[in-house]
């Protein structure tokens, strides 16, 4: 909402500049987001009058000027100007930018310069050149008696500063200039002037019938018809700069005599052209499908739940939002009918959400206008059209009734310090609120009575605000919030440390956190089975489907890592995979390009493998505190074409509990994401961690073993396919209470070793209790440990 | 000189002289080996007297014992020799690059989230979370903007298409971290004082805007809380955060429906070699506002609507942007390249892992 300063004065008596305005609109909760004055723009033009125009002496499209430009300019003596517009001439009193200003259209500086061998002392200035206007034909011809020597920002009224004041949502009140006066009046800022309401003496009934048909939708619909008016007058000078100034475009009388109204008083109205009616003009449903051309140029289908001002011929406006190009006001227009309406602030939002259309008539009604304001508002806009464009009134007509209750709010004045943080005397408090319209009674609790433009205040917190907002905030001293006793408890979660211990181990073992939109394109999402969740209004196609997974992100991020010429991509993510079900914290890491540069020890540049990133998962779980020991590896979980078919696994706690899944990446999977070379990733589901149990900071009793453990190698031939794992694991289960770790140390296959058989190297590790292994002792257990081995096929090398 | 005196000096004097252990190995045959001159002499013992014994005696085993000392003293020095002679030729050129351990780091808003959550937990809030993914009720409705509220258009939501007839109501992406509050008031029973820190979503990008970036959200319900409390929270949290005292707040008046009063709150800052520096009273010299965070009492509405008497519990709420409190304090000026994980913004901007935030050691890392 702009306003100027004049225009507010029209409202707001007292001795004010901008810079109070804006820190009282400020202060009040009416945030000013910029203040222009077009006055500082035209610094350095004055009103000026040509003597002498001869012909330059070196140029046939030029003259020379003398220019008499006041007292102040040259001690009043005239100044050489050398001109090339056609129109300039002796006796033409014009605009003159003097050495210094600045020719708004461009930037130029003005400077005393020679032009084709003759001194020039400024220029003689067109309406483009100013940003006045389009023309460029010729200079600026002002009326002759314009006082020459004036600054022309004065004489243009042009010095009037604009302020651009952020209307918050709930105050309709202050979309009209004398909305804001009121509350600058209230908070001390000038005092609010009497609106001067004239009265009609309209003869006859209106020449259109009016009705509403839809009282729920558009309760009242008041009007009156003019007839005999004539629309070719230009718009007055005030009213066109005002509008101008705000940033309306004057387009015809009767429609800124309209638009002025709501820019003052926040109060919409519309002018039908009666030419173009046929029949009596009525507020109803729309009917599903009909079809409204509004004044924007755009079609319009509309649905049965919106509202339109209709004849019977068809709909010539979208009620409430915009009036119809057809029944709009012309250069011909000579009889009208003037509406004022009351419609419904929520049928308004509908409708205007679901035809997409703004309007500076739909943000008033929607947030809902002045109920008590519609006999006022016709009789302004009439006499405003009376006085401007002439014509003879018809009687007002009032077709239905506005929701016209007047509510009350119980109120106790300690709020404002309880509530509201500031302690105001009730003397106060009831000064400010009768200042901005509410009636108080002094009852136990207190009666506020809620003027009928305050739509937004229904409850006592809202007469708080009012109160406080006026006084000022600064006003507020700071509490301490109590305190609890001693020192301050532990705050997070299981799952939040969970989330800050995986993400600093992480992090430690060299990868840098990502964040990445959790928004994918469908393409990124599909090797994952595509994404449960898509938006309906994505802000583009790439940011569109709720991630099924973080690695596209990260896969992503890595191959524009790689376009930068990064070789070693160690990245991770702590996040939410969005699935049908939930979202589900995740941690995955992303490895790509080489694990480490070419050396003078290692030589070439040593590349990731799935075991890196097996290592990373084991590292990562275990820093969750998960129980790795117990933990199987298992088959990756069937989604082909995510995980290379033979370098990727699971770690599983039984054959359901999937904590993570690590590996190489289908080759075909990193090339889908542009990412070069292998890629190798961890998931860790986080949601899939079991929850330790809590008992307290002991830890199980413990001590160290008095003797050493003993330690014995076994090397066994086993088929290529059994799995080193479940070898070691059914070596380490063969005597559950003597050994203590089995450890794979070697793995050979090649000379000496049978076709398609591989030989495995096993350390265990022995502890003894008691006593020291005797011989005897040791054999029993090698032989159960080469028994189990047997059992998965492995057979002790000879 | 005895005789033996004057033939340990000379055996001595060879041990002295041998130039290597190979050597030494030979002089120490000679003299003390089966054969050796000094095992003669103490083989002739056997055949003298005792009073001859008491006189040779001491002096054959001083002679042995000084000999054995010599050789060992020369053993060890020519060990020694060796030894060094051998290390000389081990030399390394210790400015060989040794292989680096990868350095990872923590992201810049995590690290910010965990400074927030220690703050906030000496003030005794704990931190909350809630879904991305919300409801219609929780993110508006709950909240005091009903459908036809214009503040809606205020928040550019991302909507998930609408479900079938008698099917649950609309989704959609969370516009803010307010829907949390909903959610910790209808699952705890007050006093209440939490953070709700979380990724929000609105449909808009350009040059500051990104259409997902961090809130952090804070609650307090309790008895008796107003706008001064509210007022000395932020002031706290701010000094805390920007590890400064000189902190100054300006609130002005503000709409937001789920506060009622609601303010806007401005925090002093002065411009210092193209970067805003927290701190200072914006009227003055140098300093000017800038917007920072959105506050205000929880409306009464939004109280009863998660099913608690608004006649006795009240209390304030806020909201900040994370990834603008992390520009603020440590200098970035590109929102965008907060979610594009540039690995050399990420070790430039990026926090290490050790860098915990705590109370005891400072809250910035």
């Amino acid at each position: 909402m702009k306003i100027t300063l004049d225009w507010l004065r029209e409202h707001l008596d007292g001795d004010f500049t901008v810079a109070d305005v804006v820190a009282t609109l400020n202060r009040i909760g009416h945030e000013v987001e910029g203040v222009e004055n077009p006055a500082e723009k035209l610094a350095g033009f004055r009103v000026a009058r040509v003597l002498t125009a001869e012909k330059h002496p070196q140029a046939d499209k030029l003259q020379v000027l003398t220019v008499e430009a006041g007292p102040e300019i040259n001690a009043g003596a005239p100044l050489t100007v050398v001109c090339g517009a056609p129109n300039a001439r002796a006796g033409l009193v014009g605009v003159l930018g003097l050495p210094g200003a600045v020719v708004p259209v461009n930037g130029m500086e003005l400077k005393v310069a020679a032009v084709r061998g003759v001194e020039s002392n400024g220029m003689m200035c067109s309406t483009r050149e100013l940003e006045l206007g389009d023309d460029h034909d010729g200079i600026i011809e002002l009326p002759a008696d314009a006082p020459v020597g004036t600054a022309f920002a004065d004489y243009a009224g042009a010095n009037d500063p604009v302020v651009d004041i952020s209307i918050t949502p709930n105050r309709q009140d202050c979309m009209g200039v004398r909305g804001i006066a009121r509350d600058l009046a209230a908070a001390g800022l000038g005092k609010l002037k009497p609106l001067t309401v004239p009265s009609i003496d309209g003869q006859g009934a209106p020449a259109t019938e009016i009705a509403t048909l839809a009282p729920d939708a558009c309760p009242a619909f008041y009007g009156r018809t003019i007839a005999g008016v004539d629309n070719k007058v230009a718009t007055p000078e005030w009213m066109r700069r005002r509008l101008e100034a705000i940033g309306q475009r004057s387009i015809s009388a009767l429609v800124d005599i309209s638009n002025y109204v709501m820019f003052d008083l926040g109060r919409p109205s519309h002018i039908y052209d009666r030419a173009k009616l046929t029949g009596a003009l009525v507020a109803r449903r729309a009917t599903d499908g009909e079809t409204v051309t509004a004044l924007n140029g755009k079609d319009y289908t509309l649905a049965g739940d919106m509202t339109v001002i209709a004849d019977d011929s068809g709909v010539h406006d979208i009620a409430g939002i915009m009036g119809g190009e057809h029944s709009g006001c012309s250069e011909t227009t000579t009889d009208v009918l003037v509406e004022i309406a009351y419609f419904t602030p929520e049928r308004i939002a509908l409708t205007g959400q679901a035809l997409a259309l703004t309007s500076d008539a739909r943000s008033r009604f929607e947030r809902g206008v002045d109920p008590a304001f519609l006999d006022d508002a016709t009789e302004i806009v009439t006499q405003l059209i009376l006085d401007i464009c002439g014509g003879t009134p018809s009687a007002m007509t009032r077709a239905g009734e506005p929701p016209l209750t007047t509510r009350t709010v119980d109120y106790d004045p300690a709020l404002s310090a309880t509530l509201g943080g500031i302690a105001i005397e009730p003397v106060r408090q009831r000064a400010v609120l009768e200042s901005l319209g509410f009636g108080v009674t002094e009852a136990s609790p207190w009666q506020i009575a809620v003027p009928s433009w305050r739509r937004d205040v229904d409850a006592a917190p809202d007469i708080v605000e009012e109160v406080t907002r006026i006084t000022g905030f600064d006003a507020i001293e700071s509490v301490a919030l109590p305190r609890a006793d001693g020192v301050a408890k532990p705050t997070a979660t299981p799952e939040q440390s969970l989330e800050r211990r995986l993400r600093r181990a992480a992090a430690a073992a060299g990868y840098h956190e990502a964040v990445t939109w959790s928004f994918v394109s469908d393409r990124e999402a599909a090797p994952f089975g595509g994404g449960a969740w898509s938006l309906a209004n994505p802000i583009s196609e790439d940011l569109k489907v709720m991630r099924p997974s973080l690695l596209p992100g990260l896969l992503a991020a890595a191959q524009r890592n790689q376009n930068r010429g990064a070789d070693s991509i160690r990245l991770f993510e702590i996040g939410r995979r969005y699935l049908s079900d939930a979202e589900h914290p995740t941690l995955c890491v992303v490895m790509a390009g080489s694990k480490s540069e070419r050396g003078w020890q290692a030589g070439k540049a040593q590349p990731f493998t799935a075991y890196d990133a097996k290592a990373a998962a084991l590292a990562l779980l275990d820093a969750a505190g998960a129980p790795t020991e117990r933990l199987q590896v298992m088959e990756p979980v069937a989604d082909a074409g995510i995980w290379h078919p033979g370098q990727a696994a699971t770690l599983r706690l039984g054959p359901k509990a999937v904590l993570a899944e690590f590996g190489a990446l289908h080759p075909s999977l990193a090339r889908h994401y542009d990412v070069d070379g292998a890629v190798m990733a961890v998931q860790i589901f986080l949601d899939a961690i079991p929850a330790k149990r809590a008992s307290g900071p002991a830890r199980s009793a413990f001590t160290p073993p008095a003797l050493q453990a003993v330690r014995r190698d076994f090397a066994f031939l086993a088929p290529e396919a059994l799995a080193a794992g479940d070898l070691v694991r059914a070596v380490k289960g063969a005597d559950k209470a003597l050994i203590v770790d089995a450890r794979l140390f070697d793995r050979f296959a090649g000379q000496g070793v049978p076709d398609g058989q591989v030989s495995l190297a096993v350390e265990v590790v022995l502890q003894p209790a008691e006593k020291s292994f005797a011989e005897a002792e040791l054999k029993v257990i090698a032989d159960k440990v080469v028994a189990a081995a047997a059992k998965v096929g492995a057979v002790l090398r000879g | 000189m005895s005789d033996y005196q004057a033939m340990q000096a000379e055996l001595t004097g060879a041990i002295d002289a041998a130039t290597d252990l190979d050597a030494l190995e030979a002089l120490r045959v000679a003299a003390l080996g089966k054969a050796g001159s000094i095992t003669g002499l103490l083989k002739t013992l056997g055949g003298l007297t005792p009073e001859e014994r008491q006189v040779v005696g001491p002096q054959i085993h001083s002679l042995r014992e000084g000999v054995t000392a010599a050789l060992a003293a020369r053993k060890a020095a020519l060990e020694g020799a060796a030894l060094e002679a051998k290390l000389a030729n081990e030399r390394l050129d210790m400015t060989l690059p040794a292989d680096a351990s990868p350095r990872g780091s923590v992201h810049p808003v995590s690290q910010v989230m965990d400074e927030l959550a220690e703050i906030f937990a000496d003030m005794g809030f704990a931190v909350a979370t809630g879904p991305e993914i919300e409801d219609d009720w929780h993110n508006f409705t709950a909240l005091n903007i009903p459908e036809t509220h214009p503040a809606r258009a205020m928040h550019d939501t991302f909507y998930f298409p609408e479900v079938g007839e008698g099917a649950a109501q609309r989704m959609l992406l969370r516009t803010h971290t307010s829907p949390v509050q909903i959610r910790t008031m209808m699952e705890k029973a007050p006093p209440i004082r939490i953070i709700a820190p979380g990724r929000v979503y609105r449909s808009d990008s350009d040059a500051t805007h990104t259409p997902m970036f961090h809130q952090v959200e804070g609650l307090v319900i309790d008895r008796g809380i107003h706008m001064g409390h509210l007022k000395y929270t932020l002031e706290t949290f701010l000094k805390a955060y920007f590890e400064t005292d000189d902190i100054v707040l300006r609130l002005r008046p503000s709409y937001f429906p789920f506060t009622e009063p609601s303010a806007e709150v401005d925090v002093g800052y002065k411009q210092e070699k193209g970067r805003r520096i927290v701190g200072g009273n914006g009227d003055d010299d140098g300093h000017a506002w800038m917007e920072l965070l959105g506050s205000g009492m929880v409306n009464r509405r939004v109280i009863a609507n998660c099913g608690l008497d608004p006649d006795e519990w009240q209390g304030f709420a806020f909201g900040v942007g994370v990834d603008r409190l992390a520009m603020l304090k440590y200098g970035m000026d590109d929102l965008r390249a907060f979610f594009d994980g540039d690995l050399r913004w990420l070790a430039h901007y990026g926090f290490g892992a050790l860098s915990v935030p705590t109370l005891s050691g400072g809250i910035s890392a």
